[in-house]
C-alpha cells in the first residue's frame, strides 16, 4: 500500500499555519520547516470553520509543497467539527492528521475509524493517512503510553502545553512545570518507536528563552518542536545541530563500520573499542541532523 | 611699485596687469557683528529673491529631495512662481514625492512644462502615467543627474534649496549645532551638486544662525540669496525617528540569504566596503552582516549611500570605520552625521557621477531592491506591475555598475504579482550590471558571473537559473495578462551615462 | 443549488478575496469584481468564480468580489464557501485529488 506519510523522518520543526489565512498558507513552504501544520482548530474562529475547510482543502489540492510533510490539525471529534474536518482534508491529500486534546487511546481509535471510512469512500488505500496525537491534559499525559500504542498510523505524540498547564492549575514558566509531561510523552513515544514532539514557545521575540527551551528538550531527547513563527525555524534547526566533536566521532564510527563491512567482518571497532548497535544508531541520527541542516537549500528540489 | 619693472616681464599681458589695487573692495573698519547685520544675502521675501535671480520664462529651476514626504519648498516656490506669472519652466528636482501633487495644477496651467527627476510617486505619478504632460518626464539616476548637471546637459538657471540652518552669507546645512530647534534632514548631498553648478542659488531656511554655520553642506560662495521662511518642511514627513529592522519573516529570509551570498562570493573580508538600500530586505541584510562581523571579528572600511540608523549604530560600535552619507534616511542617521566626525557628508557628484572618480566605484557590494527582474537580469524600480509610475531610480544603476557584486533582493511574488518575469515593464538598471538575484525561493546568478555561481554552489547555496525562478513564480500565481499601454511616451529613462535606456508609455485604461 | 440568502466568505486581507453572493430568480450570474491586480488577473479571477459556481449548480446570483491578490485555489475556496452559506447547506461533496 502506498502511504502518504513516512513514519521515520526528520521532524525538527512543525510550523503552525492558521487554516483561514491564504497569504500564510501560500508562503508556508519557504521557511524551511520540516513539517507544515495547517490548523483548523484554535486559530480558526468557530464561525469560520467552514471557510477554513474549503481553503485548506483547495490549497492542499493545488499548491506545491515540495518534500514537506503536510499535517492538518483538526478539531477534536467531541466538538462535532472533527469529522467534517476529516471529510474535507482526507480527499485533499493530507499526509498526517493531528488529533488535538487526545485523552485516551479510544480517542485515537475513534479518529482512525473515521479516517479509514473516508479513505475507503474516496478509493484511497485504507491506512494511507498518518496520524499524530497531541496530548493536552493530565489524563492524556497519564495515558501517554496507551495513546502512543493506539494505532499503527501514529507517527508521533506531541505535547500541547497551553491547555495542559491550565489543567494542572499552573502556568508556563521555566520548564519545571512540564518536566513530568515531557518525560511521560517522550518515554511513551520511544516505547512505541515513534517521534516525540514538543509544544510551542509563544514569546516569539524572546530568542534567549526559546533557545533555553530548545536546549532542554534536546537534552531530554525530543525529535523537534512546534513553532508558531517562521523566525523560530532557523534558530531551532541551528540549536539542534550536533557539536563538532560529536559529529567528528559520528563520522569516524560510520567509517569504521564501512571498513569492517568491506573486510567482511561483522564486528567494527574504533580506538580499540567495539562499536555496538546504539552507538551506530546515534551516529546515524547525528549525521542525518547535520546533513539536513547544511543541505537545506537542496532538499527543496524534486 | 616701479611700473617700468613690470614692462620687463615678457608675459605681462597674460598676467593681465591693470594697475595695483583697482578691483579690491575697500577695507572694513567696523566690527564683524555690525557688518554682518548690514551686508548679507538675506532678502525680505521669496518674491524678492525670485526677482533678484533674473528668472525668466522657459528657464530651469531645481530642488533637492532631502525633505522627502515632508517637503514644503517645492510647492511654495512653484505657487509663488505661478502667482508672479511665470510660464514654461523646467522643474528639475533630485526627486519628487507624493507631497508634490499640487504641481498637477501648475502643469495644467502651463507654469511647469518639463520635469526632470529621479522618481515620482502618488497622484502626480498617477496623472503623469495617464498623460498629464505634453513633454515626457526625464528620469535620471542620482549619478546620472550629477553628471548631466556638470556636462551642461541639465543646465540649472536657479536652484531653490531648502536648508534647516543657514547663516547670513549662505553657509547652509541639513541640521544645526546652534541653540534652539530646527528641522533636520541630515546630509544635503544632492543639494550640494545643484548649489555648485546652478547659475543662481537661493537658500530657503527656517533658521538663520550666526556666521559661520560650520560645518556646512553648502558653502557661502555657492549661494546668492537667502530667504527666511516660516515653514520649509514637516519634520514628520522628512524622516522618522529610526528605521526599524523588518520583522517580516519573508524579508528576513531574503536578507539572511543575501548575507550568505556575499560571504560565499568572497566579498565579505576584513576591510570590505558596502551599500544597503533602505528597503526592508536590503536593510535587514545589514543585521545579518553585523552578526557575522562580530563573530569573525572583521570590520567594514566604509558604508556608502543613503544612510540609516542601523549603519550609524554599527559605526558607533566600531564595526564600520567611515560613513559616506549622501542622504540620511532617519533621525538616528542625521544625529550621527552631526556627532561623529567620521560620518561624512558627500555630494551627488562624489557619490555616483560617472564623470568623476565616484565612491560607488569603490564598493565591494551593494544590496538593492527591485519591483521586477527579468530573465535578462534587467531591473525595474520605477513602474509598478500595472505600468503606473510609482518609484524612483535613485542610485540603483550607479551602485549596481560601480559595485564589484550587485545583489538584487526581491520576493519571488508580491501578492499575486510575479517579480521575476520575462520582460520588465521598464528597464532602469540593465542586466549587464546585475550580478545576483536573491528571492525568498531561491538565488540566481547572472551567467556573466560564472565564477560567482561556482563559489555559491561550493558554499552549499543552490543556484537556480533565472528562468527557473520565473517558472516557480508563474507556477504559483499563474501567467498575468500583459499591461495595455498607449503609444504615447510619458517618461524617458536615462542610464547613468545619460543615454536613453527605456521609455515609459501612457497606460491604457 | 438553490440559494436562500445573501452570504459572504473571505476577508479583505492581502492574498484573500471577499465574495458576496445574493440570490436571484433569473438573469444568470452577474459579477462585480474589483481587484488590485485587475489588469493582470481580472479575467482569470472572473473565470474561476463562474466556473466554481457553475460546478455547484448555481444558475442565478448577483456576485460581488473584492480581491486582494488571491490565488486561484483561494478564489475557488471562497466562492464555494459563499455559495454553500447562501444555500444554507453543509453537504459538501469533497472530491479526491
Amino acid at each position: 500500500m502506498e502511504k502518504r506519510y513516512v513514519k521515520e523522518r526528520l521532524r525538527r520543526s512543525m510550523m503552525f499555519v492558521p487554516g483561514n489565512n491564504p497569504g500564510m498558507i501560500t508562503d508556508a513552504r519557504i521557511y524551511g520547516a520540516d513539517s507544515i501544520m495547517f490548523d483548523l482548530e484554535d486559530s480558526v474562529a468557530y464561525t469560520e470553520k467552514d471557510t477554513a475547510r474549503f481553503l485548506v482543502h483547495n490549497a492542499l489540492k493545488t499548491l506545491d509543497f515540495g518534500q514537506k510533510e503536510i499535517v492538518v490539525r483538526i478539531n477534536d471529534l467531541s466538538s462535532g467539527l472533527g469529522v467534517q474536518d476529516l471529510e474535507a482534508i482526507i480527499p485533499a491529500g493530507v499526509h498526517v492528521v493531528r488529533l488535538p486534546k487526545t485523552d485516551s487511546a479510544q480517542d485515537v481509535i475513534d479518529c482512525e475509524r473515521e479516517i479509514a471510512r473516508i479513505e475507503a469512500k474516496h478509493g484511497i488505500p485504507v491506512g494511507a493517512t498518518g496520524m499524530m496525537a497531541a496530548i493536552e491534559s493530565s489524563g492524556g499525559v497519564l495515558s501517554a503510553r496507551e495513546i502512543a500504542h493506539a494505532s499503527d498510523r501514529l507517527i508521533g505524540v506531541a505535547l500541547g502545553a497551553e491547555d495542559y498547564v491550565t489543567d494542572l492549575r499552573t502556568t508556563r514558566a521555566d520548564g519545571t512545570e512540564l518536566l513530568f509531561a515531557r518525560s511521560m510523552i517522550l518515554n511513551a513515544a520511544r516505547s512505541a518507536g515513534i517521534a516525540a514532539l514538543d509544544t510551542v514557545y509563544s514569546d516569539v521575540n524572546n530568542e534567549e528563552g526559546f533557545l533555553a527551551e530548545v536546549s532542554l528538550i534536546r537534552k531530554l531527547g525530543f525529535d523537534g518542536k512546534s513553532v508558531i513563527n517562521p523566525r523560530q525555524i532557523g534558530i531551532l534547526h541551528k540549536a539542534l545541530l550536533p557539536s563538532e566533536k560529536d559529529l567528528k566521532k559520528a563520522y569516524a564510527v560510520m567509517e569504521a563500520i564501512a571498513e569492517a563491512n568491506a573486510k567482511g567482518s561483522g564486528v567494527a571497532s574504533l580506538n580499540g573499542k567495539m562499536i555496538d548497535r546504539p552507538v551506530v544508531t546515534r551516529a546515524q541520527r547525528l549525521i542525518a541532523l547535520f546533513e539536513a541542516y547544511t543541505a537545506k537549500e537542496e532538499d527543496e528540489e524534486e | 611699485m616701479d611700473e617700468k619693472l613690470l614692462s620687463q616681464i615678457p608675459h605681462i599681458g597674460e598676467i593681465n596687469h591693470r594697475g595695483a589695487y583697482v578691483k579690491a573692495p575697500a577695507k572694513h573698519t567696523d566690527t564683524f557683528l555690525e557688518r554682518y547685520s548690514r551686508e548679507n544675502k538675506v532678502l525680505p521675501s521669496l518674491e524678492d529673491a525670485i526677482r533678484a535671480t533674473g528668472l525668466k520664462d522657459g528657464m530651469t529651476i531645481s530642488f533637492h529631495h532631502h525633505f522627502r514626504g515632508g517637503d514644503h519648498v517645492v510647492n511654495q516656490v512653484v505657487d509663488k512662481l505661478a502667482e508672479m506669472g511665470f510660464h514654461n519652466l523646467t522643474l528639475a528636482a533630485s526627486s519628487l514625492a507624493a507631497v508634490h501633487a499640487p504641481l498637477i495644477e501648475h502643469i495644467k496651467n502651463g507654469v511647469i512644462t518639463h520635469i526632470e527627476t529621479s522618481g515620482l510617486r502618488g497622484e502626480l505619478a498617477e496623472q503623469v502615467s495617464r498623460g498629464l504632460m505634453d513633454c515626457p518626464v526625464v528620469f535620471r539616476s542620482h549619478g546620472g543627474r550629477a553628471a548631466a548637471i556638470r556636462s551642461g546637459e541639465l543646465h540649472i538657471d536657479v536652484a531653490f534649496l531648502g536648508a534647516p540652518s543657514c547663516d547670513p552669507y549662505g553657509n547652509a546645512n541639513g541640521y544645526s549645532r546652534e541653540e534652539g530647534g530646527t528641522i533636520a534632514c541630515g546630509s544635503m548631498g544632492y543639494a550640494r551638486t545643484d548649489a555648485e553648478y546652478a547659475d543662481k542659488v537661493v537658500i530657503l531656511t527656517n533658521k538663520l544662525v550666526g556666521y559661520p554655520n560650520a560645518p556646512w553642506a553648502i558653502p557661502e560662495d555657492n549661494v546668492d540669496y537667502i530667504v527666511m521662511m516660516e515653514d520649509i518642511g514637516d519634520p514628520k514627513g522628512i524622516m522618522s525617528g529610526a528605521t526599524r529592522y523588518t520583522k517580516n519573516p519573508k524579508e528576513l529570509l531574503i536578507a539572511q540569504t543575501a548575507a550568505q551570498v556575499i560571504d560565499a562570493a568572497g566579498y565579505f573580508y576584513d576591510g570590505f566596503s558596502m551599500q544597503m538600500g533602505s528597503g526592508g530586505a536590503s536593510l535587514a541584510t545589514a543585521r545579518f552582516l553585523r552578526d557575522m562581523m562580530l563573530e569573525r571579528k572583521i570590520h567594514c572600511r566604509f558604508a556608502l549611500g543613503g544612510i540609516t540608523g542601523q549603519i550609524a549604530a554599527m559605526h558607533e560600535e566600531g564595526l564600520i570605520d567611515r560613513i559616506l552619507d549622501v542622504q540620511s534616511f532617519d533621525l538616528d542617521a542625521a544625529h550621527s552625521l552631526k556627532l561623529n566626525r567620521f560620518h561624512h557628508q558627500i555630494s551627488a557628484t562624489y557619490y555616483a557621477s560617472f564623470l568623476s572618480a565616484a565612491a560607488v566605484d569603490q564598493l565591494d557590494f551593494v544590496i538593492l531592491s527591485a519591483l521586477e527582474i527579468d530573465t535578462d537580469f534587467n531591473v525595474n524600480v520605477l513602474t509598478g506591475s500595472d505600468g503606473v509610475i510609482r518609484g524612483a531610480i535613485g542610485g540603483h544603476p550607479d551602485t549596481a555598475a560601480g559595485a564589484s557584486l550587485s545583489v538584487v533582493v526581491a520576493p519571488l511574488t508580491r501578492g499575486r504579482i510575479p517579480c521575476v518575469i520575462d520582460h520588465v515593464n521598464t528597464v532602469v538598471t540593465p542586466g549587464e550590471v546585475v550580478d545576483v538575484v536573491v528571492t525568498d525561493q531561491g538565488v540566481a546568478v547572472n551567467p556573466r558571473r560564472p565564477e560567482v555561481a561556482k563559489k555559491l554552489r561550493k558554499a552549499g547555496i543552490h543556484v537556480y537559473t533565472i528562468q527557473e525562478l520565473r517558472d516557480k513564480a508563474l507556477a504559483l500565481v499563474g501567467r498575468p495578462d500583459p499591461i495595455r499601454y498607449k503609444d504615447r511616451v510619458v517618461g524617458v529613462v536615462m542610464y547613468r551615462d545619460n543615454t536613453i535606456i527605456d521609455v515609459i508609455r501612457q497606460i491604457e485604461e | 443549488m438553490q440559494l436562500k440568502k445573501t452570504a459572504v466568505a473571505g476577508t479583505m486581507e492581502s492574498g484573500d478575496i471577499m465574495i458576496t453572493i445574493d440570490p436571484k430568480e433569473s438573469g444568470g450570474i452577474t459579477l462585480d469584481l474589483s481587484s488590485n491586480v485587475m489588469q493582470q488577473f481580472g479575467r482569470q479571477i472572473e473565470a474561476v468564480i463562474r466556473e466554481t459556481l457553475a460546478g455547484l449548480g448555481v444558475e442565478h446570483a448577483e456576485v460581488s468580489a473584492v480581491d486582494k491578490g488571491a490565488l486561484d485555489c483561494t478564489v475557488r475556496a471562497r466562492a464555494s464557501a459563499a455559495a454553500f452559506r447562501a444555500a444554507e447547506r453543509s453537504d459538501y461533496q469533497w472530491e479526491a485529488k
